[in-house]
């Protein structure tokens, strides 16, 4: 029992880690943009179809592959950002921000459904395959591989946005737009490439979570999302610490339950949400709880 | 003024004489089986504008009134066995179950806003759905099913044609009615700014709550009147993020916060998607479509068909004549005083009138 | 006379910020009273926690006998107290008439459903809004989108529809605000009338000539709290006014006070 509960912790904290990363990617976009990227969910699957196919077609390690995966997410985000975001404006903006998104996820699980079918596929490598022994119990290389690369692009983003002067941009616009932009800050390019930042870090997300997952096929995407979002939610809209600190507390639960019982794992993540924003509507490190209407 | 009234009324009755012969021209099982989807729809659209257009609070959790009003359903007639044409008298507690989830729900979601509240939304849809999945009495992944109808193929859409249609001319009406009501000018002083909404004694939680309850009642009673047409319910199909997600897009085409938009939505929409599902076994052609259709509105129609085609219309009646109607001249401009300053001094001021009692009724 | 709105040692802080510190104001049954101070001396705080907008930290608020220390807004204007904001808060979605419609008490209604729904009360509602708004001098603006109306408008409409439940006492951030000077006289026009009808006033503005001209007792907060209080003659030349107050730029208002 006490072996269990050790896994169970230190998976936990290892798939919160990878959580994390995605899970900054939508903080990051909300504070910046006010927006909350649904899409996220199934763009993190295309990654994970992106490096799927780097792997089987041309024999692409899955790490290695990244350097090609992770580009390509990027521009993809601001592609979306530029098409569909940008423009628009006004009193339902919340609402319409959104749909589009929403919509937007729509469209790539289609095209996802198109091109690869709906069956499960996972990513495989030798470092996926085989396990290191610690604590008596087996952890797959992937786990802390994919840890140790999401702490170190969390660690990245944080020092991106507090050491350069992108990032002084970046937290200017977060908090003030219409001060940013009498300061000659150019709002639009600092929303274009923060989505796009956003949504590169789903390429990492995603390889490590095929990886990791034990299957994923193009719904997937919605699973992931809903724990996303309330995984933002937990931290506090906007922060980046919180996000970290909800991914780890989120799936540490989850896997302390799953212990238990498998199916009521995921009802108490999402159980723990509601019973977090009862007690406190900011969550664990919100700025506020509302942004005026 | 009275000749546009006449109009209308006249185009109303023309529309409802439209909608009650409808299944008898068209006797087809597949036609009259696209007017029920697409009614159950209108119903569910309007329920969600009432709380969601009028107020603001966007809820993508409505799927867990209709999943529980299907489910509810199914187990009451399970368990009591209820069965025939008298399952038809289980729909009040349907709405009933729908009113009594929503409070508790509210109370949670209806304490954040904005995003939050969305997410909030969407996290009790996903406990709903992995209950239905989890316990026993909602019989796991299969499901349940409704008891047997012994009704004539040919003619077995008919009355639930007609229960779904007095419940969107119900649902309509209310809609209607809420709009003109200080309840309704409430909700959408709410939606404009609910601090100073609060600041002007208008009790905000109260409703909001009242709005979402009355939305989640109307949304699982339809839920039960779709499960029982259907015969089954699985926790996938009655608890659908794609439901919500068309509830929202038939609002936001026809016109988010009108009363006709969210049915003109549903009526272009839903036979849309019906059509669309039959000749594309593949589900994710509609949902490719659905996407794009959700993207071309958002941005070449934001405000939905309602508001748009109005404008369009008021342009073209306005259009030579010399003067602007009062009603949409553009205000003064902001330099001069309005009313010019220095106004009789004769006015009394109408609070000295009833010092006490405002409006002094009675 | 007996103070009608009273605040007793109010306190409170925004992380480190102490916004208030042991504020103790009073308006008097039937005046006008204003309240000055530099900005960031915590004046729009105190309206906030008088109004339910804020949360005090310790002290309490008084309403007559009663003590409404935090109690919600809708409560608060339930009460009898009005406030109006420093940047007009308005519902701009709603038509000019909608937006007094949406403060019509529930106090006045009648308790039968039936005659709540009937016409008559509704009528009696509007035309009393329409009065309202013909008193505030924008009537003609009735059925006009909120959203379309000029500031000095939006003031005057703000105004308008915190009379409609026919509060005590009325709260008024600024009123003068950005405010071109014919509508600043009208404005204050309307207020003196109110006043002669029994409304009290409390008022918080950076226009020394409004506010000394229509105030018959004027509190002065520094930092927090209440230094000064007396007749506008008496503040005009107290010595501790003067430092914490007159000795800075009297109209430098673009700031955003605390």
């Amino acid at each position: 029992m006490a072996r269990q509960i050790y896994e169970a912790i230190v998976d936990g904290i290892l798939t919160g880690g990878v959580y994390a990363l995605m899970a900054v990617g939508l903080t990051l976009i909300f504070g910046v943009l006010d927006i909350i990227n649904i899409a996220q969910g199934v763009l993190v699957i295309l990654g994970a179809y992106l490096s799927y196919e780097l792997s089987v077609r041309a024999g692409i390690d899955l790490f290695v592959g990244l350097l090609i995966t992770v580009p390509a997410m990027f521009i993809i985000g601001v592609v979306i950002h530029w098409a569909f975001l940008r423009r628009l404006r006004g009193r339902e903006r919340t609402s319409m921000t959104l749909l589009v998104t929403y919509a937007v996820a729509l469209i790539v699980e289609g095209i996802l459904y198109k091109v690869w079918g709906p069956n499960y596929v996972q990513l495989k490598a030798s470092y996926v395959n085989s396990s290191v022994h610690v604590f008596g119990f087996y952890l797959p290389y992937i786990y802390i591989y994919g840890f140790i690369l999401a702490v170190a692009l969390i660690v990245a983003l944080y020092t991106l946005l507090y050491r350069t002067r992108f990032g002084r941009s970046v937290r200017a616009t977060m908090q003030d737009e219409t001060a940013a932009r009498l300061v000659g800050i150019d709002v639009n390019r600092v929303a274009a490439l923060t989505f796009g930042v956003g949504v590169a870090v789903t390429a990492v997300g995603g390889m490590v979570y095929g990886a990791t997952s034990g299957g994923f096929n193009p719904n997937s995407g919605y699973d992931l999302i809903s724990r996303l979002l309330a995984i933002i939610i937990l931290g506090g809209l906007g922060s980046i610490g919180g996000a970290l600190a909800a991914s780890i507390f989120m799936l540490t639960l989850e896997s302390l339950v799953d212990i238990w019982s498998p199916n009521w794992a995921i009802v108490v993540f999402y159980g723990a949400l509601v019973v977090v924003l009862v007690i406190r509507p900011t969550g664990f490190f919100g700025r506020q709880a509302v942004r005026a209407q | 003024m009275s000749t546009q009234r006449t109009a209308q009324a006249a185009g109303l009755a023309a529309l409802a004489a439209a909608a009650i012969v409808f299944p008898l021209v068209f006797t087809n099982p597949v036609v009259t089986n696209y007017g029920v989807f697409t009614l159950i729809f209108v119903v569910a659209a309007s329920a969600w504008n009432v709380f969601s257009g009028f107020s603001g609070y966007i809820s993508l959790g409505q799927a867990v009134f209709f999943g529980s009003g299907a489910y509810a359903l199914g187990i009451a007639a399970r368990d009591w066995h209820v069965s025939g044409d008298a399952v038809f008298a289980l729909l009040p507690a349907c709405a009933a179950v729908g009113a009594l989830i929503a409070v508790p729900f509210g109370l949670v979601a209806l304490r954040v806003r904005r995003h939050t509240f969305i997410v909030i939304t969407i996290a009790v849809f996903f406990i709903f759905q992995l209950m239905a999945y989890n316990f026993s009495f909602t019989g796991g992944s299969t499901g349940l099913s409704s008891p047997f109808l012994n009704w004539h193929a040919d003619t077995y859409n008919n009355p639930f044609y007609y229960i779904t249609l007095a419940c969107a001319v119900g649902m309509i009406g209310l809609a209607w009615l809420i709009r003109r009501s200080r309840f309704g000018l409430q909700l959408r002083a709410i939606r404009d700014d609910e601090d100073r909404a609060r600041g002007l004694g208008v009790r905000a939680m109260r409703v909001k709550l009242a709005a979402f309850a009355l939305s989640g009642a109307v949304t699982a009673l339809i839920g039960g009147v779709w499960f029982y047409y259907l015969t089954q319910v699985q926790p996938s199909t009655g608890f659908d993020p794609l439901f919500d997600l068309s509830i929202v897009l038939m609002a936001f085409l026809g016109g988010f916060g009108t009363i006709a938009g969210p049915v003109v939505g549903a009526l272009i929409i839903e036979p849309g998607q019906l059509y669309l599902t039959a000749h594309f076994t593949n589900g994710y052609y509609s949902e490719i479509l659905l996407g794009a259709l959700f993207l071309l509105v958002v941005l070449f129609v934001p405000r939905g068909i309602i508001p748009t085609g109005g404008e369009w219309i008021t342009a073209l009646r306005t259009r030579g004549r010399p003067a602007v109607t009062p009603a949409t001249a553009p205000p003064p401009p902001a330099a001069a005083p309005p009313q010019a300053a220095p106004s009789p001094p004769t006015t009394a001021p109408p609070a000295s009138r009833s010092p006490s009692t405002p409006g002094g009724s009675r | 006379m007996s103070a009608l709105l009273r605040t007793d040692g109010v306190t409170k802080s925004f992380g480190g910020v102490q916004a208030l510190s042991g504020a103790t104001i009073e308006v008097d049954e039937g005046t006008v009273a204003g309240l000055i101070g530099p900005n960031g001396s915590g004046k729009t705080t105190l309206f906030n926690v008088i109004t339910g907008y804020g949360r005090a930290d310790a002290g309490e608020v008084y309403f007559g006998d009663r003590a409404i220390t935090n109690a919600a807004p809708d409560r608060v204007f339930a009460l009898g107290i009005g406030r109006t904001f420093q940047l007009t808060r308005i519902f701009a979605r709603l038509t000019v008439l909608e937006n007094m419609l949406v403060a019509t008490q529930h106090k006045g209604r009648p308790r039968n459903l039936l005659a709540r729904t009937s016409r008559g009360h509704w009528v009696q509602q509007r035309r009393r809004a329409m009065d309202l708004l013909e008193f505030v001098g924008i009537a003609g603006h009735a059925g006009v989108g909120a959203g379309t109306l000029s500031y000095g408008q939006r003031k005057l409409l703000e105004l308008a529809y915190v009379l409609v439940a026919d509060p005590a006492v009325i709260l008024l951030d600024e009123p003068a605000g950005g405010v071109n000077p014919s509508l600043i006289n009208h404005i204050s026009d309307r207020i003196r009338e109110l006043n002669k009808s029994g409304k009290t006033f409390l008022i918080v503005e950076h226009n020394m000539e409004f506010v000394m001209g229509l105030c018959s007792r004027i509190t002065v907060l520094d930092s927090g709290s209440a230094t000064a209080s007396g007749p506008p003659d008496i503040i005009r030349t107290d010595k501790r006014v003067l430092d914490a107050y007159l000795g800075e730029d009297v109209e430098d208002d673009d700031d955003i006070p605390g």
